[in-house]
């Protein structure tokens, strides 16, 4: 870390670091600190006054039965993408690592998708099946299943899972394939000599050479589970039909922007906050692996 | 392994193209095709009749100005990161200075703050200094960057002594060491980082939502959810042309850079 050559200026540093510094500390440090702030007061309803409250908001979040299924709700849609997600890439990722003809126009094909913005995913699955326009959900309604995600709970939660671990999939097609091909081929050599073929190979071989990969996908998954899918969700249900697909963030905005309760979704704010610290920590300490943006 | 005719990859691979492209198909068709009969749950899986006319339409109102405010968020934000990025790592590599820890660890922290978090009380400190349904508020607070910081630390850390100590030698400042030396040596990482922090800007959702609520700020992504959220008379032609246009420029960016783009990601997690 340290290096042995360095310049002598002190001002100059100082200038250098001090964008990042100042956006730092106005942008995140700054609202990081009112939210802690406002998650330990109560405002009445006009916001004139606010009173020091402790932990109370904390103990009232924690009963509530909406916000305890809302954490349940969240765990499982981050457990449903992220299985989903994975698995999908890791199968599309082994065979596209086959040495076989096309596999650049393969690679290109499921890459691409990286550009999509959850926002956009929405709108790339609605065509499917979105319940008057969709072609699947025609297909669906003539089969004789009533295919309406704004009215069924189950089918509005297979929806927002389905789309937002589509969305995920080149992602994490592109970290498998990384994987794979840093795999030495000495290795998998080494394996079909001792008579290692097909599912054995990839069971006690490649697999568990992919283990670190996928330890780093899994944090990642869950992380944009958990976050970045708020404007699939937004573009899909809303969160409806009833609190059917509110996931933590979609619930903080709702309480929040929505319902201006600015006490609760401060609390709610800092719970996430201690979510992403400790999913931070997990992937630093366990992995000692970066994500980009 | 070396055998080509390998049938099961092709499937699975072809069906897994399939349900990649398939919804981008249909987006395509459906903007080719008359939007009382999307609605009437008619959509085509072969294009219609309107040609590019939807697209001369939806290009008459206001997705225009969407575009281009996307395109100017994007850039903002992919520049502004990178810049900011490179100067904090490269004062923390290259100098001594009091308060370096300090500085490294505070930019750290911002890892685990993301928008989503602290929605909130990051709206009343834009609305303290003015930045609400501003241009300027849709990028700046975005630019700050733990994870780009880190990345050029960790080249500029790999650059040798020597190369520091031959800039010194023949005179160089340290802005001309960074101009004519730190920058080149890594301008392959700042490339894919470019297409990444681009795609990054241009798909943002919430943070826009939150700070312009000023309907000539919209962006792409923003103009169209606002587009399918009205449930009756959704103008669906018009919708998918838009949606079109809205994926051009990022998809286009990850084809054409996608050999960069790739080795970018992954590298640092080796």
């Amino acid at each position: 870390m340290e290096r042995r050559t360095i310049f002598g200026q002190r001002l100059l540093p100082v200038i250098l670091v001090a964008p990042q510094f100042l956006l730092t500390l106005i942008f995140f440090l700054w609202p990081a600190c009112q939210a802690i702030w406002s998650s330990m007061t109560r405002q009445d309803p006009f916001g004139l006054h606010s009173q020091f409250a402790g932990l109370d908001n904390f103990v009232e979040l924690f009963t509530d039965p909406l916000y305890r299924a809302s954490i349940g709700r969240t765990v499982f849609f981050m457990a449903a993408v992220s299985a989903l997600s994975m698995s999908l890439a890791l199968l599309l990722a082994v065979f596209a690592d086959r040495e076989i003809r096309g596999r650049t126009i393969y690679r290109t094909l499921l890459i691409w998708p990286y550009a999509i913005a959850p926002a956009m995913a929405a709108v790339l699955w609605i065509v499917l099946l979105q319940p008057q326009v969709g072609i699947l959900a025609a297909w669906l309604s003539r089969h004789g299943i009533a295919w309406d995600y704004h009215l069924n709970d189950t089918q509005a939660m297979l929806m927002i899972v389905l789309a937002c671990a589509w969305k995920q999939v080149s992602y994490n097609f592109i970290f498998f394939l990384a994987g794979l091909q840093s795999i030495p081929r000495t290795v998998l050599e080494a394996a079909r000599m001792d008579g290692a073929r097909g599912w054995h190979r990839f069971r006690t071989i490649t697999f568990p050479l992919l283990a670190p990969t996928s330890f780093f996908l899994l944090v990642v998954n869950l992380v944009y589970a958990a976050f970045d899918t708020f404007g699939t969700i937004q573009a899909l249900t809303q969160g409806g039909p009833g609190k059917a697909t509110e996931t933590l963030v979609v619930k903080v905005y709702r309480d929040g922007v929505v319902n201006l309760d600015i006490g609760s979704s401060s609390a709610q704010s800092v719970v996430l906050m201690i979510g992403v610290i400790g999913l931070t920590a997990l992937q630093f300490r366990f992995l000692g692996r970066r994500q980009l943006t | 392994m070396n055998d080509h005719r390998d049938p099961v990859a092709h499937v699975v691979l072809v069906l897994g193209a399939i349900l990649f492209v398939a919804p981008l198909w249909l987006v395509f068709v459906g903007s080719t095709q008359d939007s009382a009969a999307i609605a009437r749950g008619d959509l085509s899986v072969l294009p219609g009749n309107e040609g590019f006319g939807v697209y001369a339409g939806v290009l008459a109102g206001p997705v225009p100005r969407m575009l281009l405010i996307s395109l100017g968020m994007a850039l903002a934000i992919a520049i502004g990161k990178i810049v900011i990025s490179i100067l904090s790592a490269f004062a923390v590599v290259f100098f001594r200075f009091p308060g370096r820890h300090v500085a490294f660890w505070l930019i750290f922290i911002t890892l685990m703050l993301p928008v989503e978090v602290r929605i909130i009380p990051t709206y009343s400190v834009m609305s303290d200094l003015g930045l609400i349904n501003t241009f300027t508020g849709l990028w700046l607070p975005l630019i700050a960057s733990a994870t780009a910081t880190l990345l050029f630390r960790q080249i500029f850390v790999a650059i040798p002594d020597e190369l520091v100590e031959a800039a010194r030698m023949d005179g160089a400042g340290p802005l001309r060491f960074l101009w004519d030396i730190v920058i080149p040596v890594s301008g392959a990482n700042i490339a894919a980082l470019f297409v990444i922090l681009f795609i990054y800007g241009w798909n943002q959702y919430l943070w826009p939502l939150l700070v312009a609520t000023n309907p000539n700020l919209d962006t792409i992504v923003i103009g169209i959810v606002k587009m399918i959220a009205v449930e009756t008379q959704t103008d669906w032609s018009a919708v998918m042309a838009t949606a079109m246009l809205a994926l051009l420029p990022p998809v286009v960016v990850v084809v054409v850079m996608q050999r960069w783009f790739v080795s970018g990601l992954t590298e640092g997690e080796k």
